[in-house]
């Protein structure tokens, strides 16, 4: 078997076998994050571009870390940097940058699908860090990774999903992921965020649509939390004290869960909104672990997207491992 | 004058279907009779047309030709070549052009224009109201005179009730279509494609069906009041149909079309391109059933293309950005063979009916075949194998989800006024 990414634009279209791959490519690069030299040479002399046309801050920084760890360059640009507000076209601007020769492209854009857009016409890969309301697949693989160090598996367990999921990348890109390993999935949320439509985007994985957060807790393994966006609480109008009245993840709706559940939130937390401090910082958060995993996971990305290597390829991180313990036995 | 020899003569006025001579004289035909029986003057033109269907020439009642204002996506010129070749002997215009055409001096130019470098007749719509802003009721007796044939202020609907019952009580009175782009703008705010499974999927904002179908019913119940000539343009929903069911029940004078994209492609086929956006947006699977359906049994009044060329420097961005519209002209007649004559849903001459006599009667015209009407024709093959390629489209846009489409059949001569103006 052989994997062949050109682009990371979609969980959706990439099979359980290559999530894996993806998956067991990051553990080596969670290591390296322990160390205290966590610089590789990897990809020396290679340049990643990033593009954030929508702010961002953890994503930018959790890629650029990423890149700078694996020892390649980088060339940034920032929307409100940019001559799009000059009236230049996504595809003029994507353009100059490569004209500059860049080895991979991260960008994250407002509008969904800008990224497989922009693929279509560029020949180095592109790798999406979140666009509009689509996906966000390092955000999907980041916890899956996550997921599994903390249950020992990302198989078949029962996954719920709180808040606006109708506005979320993150949420699509966990229901691809995680569905194609067996996980079932409950979504939850005020109703217009909450379409039952959600229940048939990825066929062949369980999704149901609940309006009651009791209901949706019940049993459940893993409860991914979701940024209230405060932009989106006036379209429609709601009351965010109906919505902590209703939805606000507490730890007395938490024991609902499974007694191991664990708690996963993308970031950045609305404290007090969606989630209360007591459970975000609580032993059943898996917050910071997240943001660690994120850079892993971008690493692997990175890596595997500019080296173009496969599964028969010595890991990079684990070659340092091999040569660092021949040095201690000379 | 010229001959059209031994085609297969489709009038669906006459219920003819028959292979017979047509001879056309200038601007009207002069005869029409069996093969070999006409008798035609020395030097008369003489075009074969065995094997081939003969046609009263196809009207499209929505297109857009972009000029005056936005040449560099359209002009007369080029939109009506495409149009010809197409099969198309008449296109209606909309008026959604800068100057939008709510004044007879635009429609004079349209006009003009036409006739200087069209290759079909040109039928303008004048705007509903001044600017199509919805304010205040253009000057649509001054149109009328200048030529236009309909109103509306397509693009969106005429904004408020009781605009569009003023609008529909005075094209009562001069006896004018009123032309319905039915939108609920406000459900439809910032939607890019129709709200559903896979607008959820791929994370663009949607518009439910109840987005024309809300407005579907105002119009048809203030045509109910008026007792106007309504006519919904492009409708997508099945929920709209069944309020276009419910008028014509009643025996109101509600009419409307559906465009060969509608009957042909669904939300699920939509990916990130922008030649998959357009409004109304592709529907869903339900709602292609219910148009095949009403197409075949009458609901349906006509075939419109709802031809929206833009320049391939708007069209080309992402998906949320671009505008609406997709080329239609060069694609109708094939698609519509292919989704309802060759898989059977419909017969031939009903299908020649709704590119003909369906839109004549909503714009109050005749469409046949016979002595002394309009020499406008439209000659088709029916299996003839082919391939569509829009860069060689004379069109100056290249919005079309149907390139490198193949397809069976397709206009093979159009004739205006008895001149042929196109000719594969």
């Amino acid at each position: 078997m052989s994997y062949n990414f050109r682009d990371l634009l979609a969980l959706e279209p990439l099979t359980a076998d290559e999530l894996s791959f993806l998956l067991d490519q990051s553990k080596p690069f969670q290591v390296i994050q322990k160390n205290p030299l966590k610089k590789l040479a990897t990809l020396r002399g290679k340049t990643v571009a990033l593009a954030f046309f929508e702010t961002s801050t953890r994503t930018r920084i959790s890629f650029g870390a990423a890149a700078s760890r694996l020892g390649a360059d980088q060339m940034n640009l920032q929307a409100e940097a940019s001559s799009l507000k000059k009236g230049e076209t996504l595809l003029d601007t994507v353009f100059n940058l490569n004209a500059m020769k860049p080895d991979c492209l991260v960008m994250r854009h407002a509008a969904s699908g800008a990224p497989n857009y922009v693929a279509r016409h560029l020949d180095i890969p592109v790798v999406n860090a979140g666009d509009g309301t689509h996906e966000h697949p390092s955000q999907g693989l980041l916890d899956a990774l996550t997921i599994g160090d903390r249950l020992g598996t990302i198989k078949n367990l029962h996954v719920t999903i709180l808040g606006d999921i109708l506005h979320s990348r993150v949420a699509r890109s966990n229901i691809h992921l995680l569905g194609k390993f067996g996980c079932q999935f409950t979504l939850c949320g005020p109703a217009m965020w909450v379409p039952r439509e959600l229940e048939k985007i990825a066929p062949g994985t369980p999704i149901r649509c609940v309006y009651r957060i009791e209901e949706a807790l019940d049993g459940a393994d893993v409860i991914i939390m979701l940024r209230v966006q405060t932009e989106r609480l006036n379209d429609p109008p709601l009351s965010a004290d109906d919505y902590i009245l209703l939805y606000q993840l507490n730890a007395e709706r938490l024991q609902r869960a499974s007694r191991n559940a664990i708690v996963l939130h993308p970031g950045p937390m609305n404290r007090g909104i969606e989630i209360t401090p007591e459970v975000a910082d609580g032993p059943q958060s898996c917050v910071l672990e997240q943001v660690t995993n994120g850079v892993a996971v971008r690493m692997a990305i990175l890596y595997l997207l500019i080296s173009g290597a496969t599964e028969t390829s010595t890991h990079p991180a684990l070659e340092v491992k091999s040569k660092e313990s021949a040095n201690a036995s000379d | 004058m010229l001959l059209i020899k031994n085609g297969r003569v489709m009038d669906p006025a006459s219920r003819t279907d028959a292979t017979l001579d047509v001879l056309l004289d200038g601007e009207k035909i002069n005869e029409v009779g069996p093969a070999g029986k006409v008798a035609a003057p020395q030097g008369t033109e003489v075009f074969d047309a065995s094997g081939l269907i003969v046609a009263p020439g196809f009207i499209d009642l929505h297109v857009h030709l972009r000029e005056p204002g936005q040449e560099s996506s359209e002009t007369i010129e080029t939109g009506t070549r495409a149009a010809a070749r197409g099969g198309f002997t008449a296109v209606c215009c909309m008026p959604n052009t800068k100057p939008v055409n709510d004044n007879a001096a635009v429609t004079r130019f349209i006009l003009d224009r036409a006739k200087a470098g069209g290759s079909v007749r040109v039928w303008p719509i004048g705007a509903a109201s001044v600017g199509s802003k919805g304010e205040a009721i253009a000057e649509i007796a001054a149109m009328k005179e200048a030529g236009i044939v309909a109103v509306s202020d397509d693009g969106k609907p005429i904004a408020t009730a009781k605009l569009a019952r003023q609008v529909m009580d005075y094209c009562r009175s001069l006896d004018l279509p009123v032309i319905e782009h039915s939108e609920d703008v406000s459900l439809a705010a910032g939607a890019v494609m129709r709200e559903g499974v896979t607008s959820t999927r791929l994370g663009l904002r949607g518009m439910p069906a109840a987005a024309e179908s809300v407005c579907v019913a105002r119009d048809v119940q203030l045509a109910e009041l008026t007792g106007a000539r309504l006519h919904v343009a492009h409708l997508s929903a099945k929920a709209s149909l069944e309020q276009v069911h419910w008028a014509k029940s009643r025996g109101l004078r509600v009419s409307c079309e559906v465009t060969p994209h509608h009957f042909t492609l669904i939300d699920a086929d939509v990916v990130y391109d922008s030649k998959f956006k357009m409004n109304p947006p592709l529907a869903g699977r339900e709602d292609r059933e219910a148009l095949l359906a009403g197409l075949a049994d009458g609901t349906v009044d006509a075939i419109a293309t709802d031809h929206a060329p833009h320049e391939p420097a708007l069209k080309d961005v992402e998906f949320d950005r671009a505008p609406f519209g997709i080329l239609g002209f060069e694609t109708a007649l094939p698609l519509a063979l292919e989704q309802l004559v060759q898989s059977a849903r419909l017969s031939l001459m009903r299908m020649v009916e709704l590119f003909t006599m369906g839109p004549a009667r909503v714009l109050g015209i005749e469409r046949n075949i016979a002595k002394g009407q309009p020499s406008d024709l439209t000659i088709f093959s029916m299996n003839h194998p082919w391939t569509y390629h829009v860069k060689e489209s004379p069109s100056k846009s290249r919005n079309s989800p149907f390139d490198g489409r193949a397809f069976k059949g397709a206009a093979v001569a159009t004739i205006v006024g008895g001149r042929i103006v196109y000719k594969q």
